[in-house]
């Protein structure tokens, strides 16, 4: 039994980071996945907000599970969501201005990020706050990494440099197009792409030795 | 949000259809507690927010300015300047007053704002009514391309354009390479398009401000 | 009125809801498999981001300077009701353009960008004409971006297009490219 609630907790908490990844399998929450992630630090600040925003309110909305009645549930939950969205505003631009002014209207956006509603509604809804939390932090983690990787690609092509030290000295020709708009599109694009590859190619190998 | 509702104790057990009274409770009780929440992280952190505000005005200004230690903001009113030591409560737009270490006046700090490439650009320009001059520059928000647009604040060749750029008649803008009046701007290749909004804006606050604060300086002769 | 230009330019072409800002994905990727439902999503949206854009402006002359932290659970609550109302409304007075909103103006209003709309347009500190003005370009905008990738999607539909292409990864392609093109739009509108 013990052994069986662990191996279920592990579970929860590993299938958002890749199996059910967030945004690299379910394509949820791509307007801060493609508009903050110009370079590596604002991708993983934009990430960690979401992460905190998304355990928060899921926690709240497991404690309160059976109080919330059916027909009020998505205005609850969205009350709770923009509640901790002006948290972490407020935070952000309190202790980290730099940041905040970098993501601008982006992080109150995060209110309508369909991934922190979605698991409220498909999970938090109907488990016990600690699976919630597993899940939450599964979730976004899965989406912090996604995150972090686009930023990543991007901020090294697009300008050179890793959390702004350069890395290819003054030789190196930028690709600006990255760091703009339809740099984030091509990433995610060429990212999903790699990904259906891989996919495929496992699924191939397993026939060929099934 | 409204605290006069009873408690939660006269809730009816979980029914399939839940009655109205329940709904308008939970959503009550779901306003109150993020009521609750929000202004208390809004007391905690509004100061802290106000006070990065005001650094980062400060630091621009101090950067216009050089050599201003104090600020103080100027505004019309009935065709006169006024001054005082908080933003103005009727005046729609104002400017800043530099002073340095021993009283005497630095110059005025103007703010301008206007369409550039991509979106607004938002500005600061030092202008000093002694000489007629513009003696600093400073992008406060843009959002010009990487590489291209955003040498208006990344190139100090353009940025040194604006030390002691004489505003009399006006500040135009030349090609690069092409100054030979101390009232010109030379452009950035590659990006003349951001750098003739730049130089738009200046003038335009300058168009606003530079007629008071002449007029200002010879009364005070 | 040079300045209403600029703002309905601006936001139409060169800063881009969908193109730049990323806003509105869901319904771009999701809905634009067909032209006419790509259309009718658009004219949705404009006609909800007028309403947001006067709610907003509302909201944020006489309301918020008494509780600025209330800024975003108010926006989205008082934009939701009043679609779901304006919807009713339509529903009785003329069933015509009911029809043909139709089912998308309740999905419409969770979406990004008609929260993003309200919260930019009260960031720059626009007045009622320009808040409005600005409503009708970045509505404009969503569509003509809905519509140009429903149009490429259409076209797409006959093409021998590699297995792992298809889906989600040639839409984003796709809109990367067109993205790309709106970027000449750039400077349109800069009068200098």
């Amino acid at each position: 039994m013990n052994s069986d609630e662990t191996s279920e907790g592990r579970n929860v908490l590993l299938k958002g980071l890749w199996k059910e990844n967030p945004v690299l399998v379910a394509v949820l929450g791509m307007c801060p996945a493609l508009a903050v992630t110009n370079s590596a630090i604002n991708a993983l600040a934009m990430g960690l907000a979401s992460l905190f925003v998304l355990m928060s309110s899921s926690f709240l909305v497991s404690l309160f599970r059976n109080l919330i009645p059916k027909q009020v549930r998505i205005t609850a939950y969205i009350v709770i969501i923009a509640t901790f969205v002006t948290i972490v505003d407020f935070l952000l631009a309190a202790y980290s201005p730099v940041i905040h002014k970098e993501l601008g209207a982006f992080i109150a956006l995060i209110v309508v990020n369909c991934l922190i509603l979605g698991r409220q509604e498909a999970f938090a809804s109907k488990n016990r706050p600690g699976m919630a939390l597993l899940d939450a932090l599964g979730m976004g983690l899965g989406f912090t990494g996604a995150l972090l990787a686009i930023g990543v690609i991007r901020e090294i092509l697009g300008s050179g440099s890793l959390f702004g030290i350069d890395l290819f000295g003054a030789n190196f020709e930028p690709w600006v197009i990255m760091v703009l708009p339809p740099g984030g599109f091509f990433t995610l694009g060429f990212l999903l792409l790699g990904i259906n590859w891989f996919t495929q190619r496992s699924i191939k190998e397993k026939e060929n030795h099934g | 949000m409204n605290e006069k509702k009873p408690h939660i104790e006269n809730v009816a057990p979980e029914k399939e259809e839940a009655g109205s009274f329940r709904l308008i409770m939970t959503l009550t009780l779901a306003g109150l507690f993020s009521g609750i929440l929000l202004s208390t992280t809004y007391v905690v952190t509004e100061p802290v927010i106000k006070a990065n505000k005001e650094a980062a005005l400060r630091e621009a200004i101090y950067v216009v300015l050089p050599g201003c230690v104090e600020i103080q903001w100027v505004w019309e009113e009935n065709g006169v300047l006024v001054e005082g030591d908080q933003p103005p409560e009727k005046a729609e737009s104002w400017i800043y007053k530099g002073v340095d270490q021993n009283g005497n006046l630095v110059g005025y700090a103007l703010p301008g704002e206007g369409a550039g490439f991509q979106d607004q650009i938002v500005l600061i320009v030092g202008y000093k009514p002694e000489n007629d001059k513009v003696i600093g520059f400073q992008v406060l928000d843009s959002r010009e391309t990487p590489g291209l647009g955003d040498k208006i604040f990344k190139d100090k060749a353009f940025i040194a354009n604006f030390n002691n750029l004489n505003t009399d008649p006006s500040v135009e803008i030349v090609k690069k390479g092409a100054k030979t009046k101390d009232n010109e701007v030379e452009g950035i290749t590659g990006a003349t398009i951001s750098s003739k909004a730049v130089v738009k804006i200046v003038q335009e606050s300058l168009n606003q401000w530079k007629p008071l604060l002449l007029k200002q300086a010879k009364e005070n002769e | 009125m040079d300045n209403l230009i600029w703002i309905f330019i601006s936001a139409l072409l060169v800063n881009n809801f969908t193109l730049t800002y990323f806003l509105g994905l869901c319904p771009f990727l999701g809905v634009t498999s067909r032209l006419e439902t790509a259309f009718r999503l658009g004219l949705a949206n404009i006609f909800v981001m007028v309403i947001t854009a006067i709610c907003s402006y509302a909201l944020n002359e006489w309301v918020l300077p008494f509780a600025p932290f209330l800024r975003l659970i108010s926006f989205i609550i008082v934009i939701a009701s009043s679609v779901q109302f304006v919807e009713m409304a339509l529903k009785k007075l003329s069933p015509d353009l009911f029809r043909a909103l139709g089912i998308y103006l309740p999905l419409i209003t969770t979406n990004c960008a008609i929260l993003g709309l309200a919260l930019f347009s009260t960031n720059k500190g626009y007045g009622f004409t320009e808040g409005v003005v600005y409503a009708l370009g970045a509505g404009g905008g969503v569509t003509l971006a809905l519509v140009l990738l429903a149009a490429v999607r259409e076209e797409t539909r006959l093409l021998d297009i590699p297995d792992i292409v298809k889906g989600t990864a040639l839409n984003l392609i796709i809109a990367g490219i067109i993205s790309m093109a709106f970027m000449g739009f750039a400077g349109l509108f800069t009068t200098v």
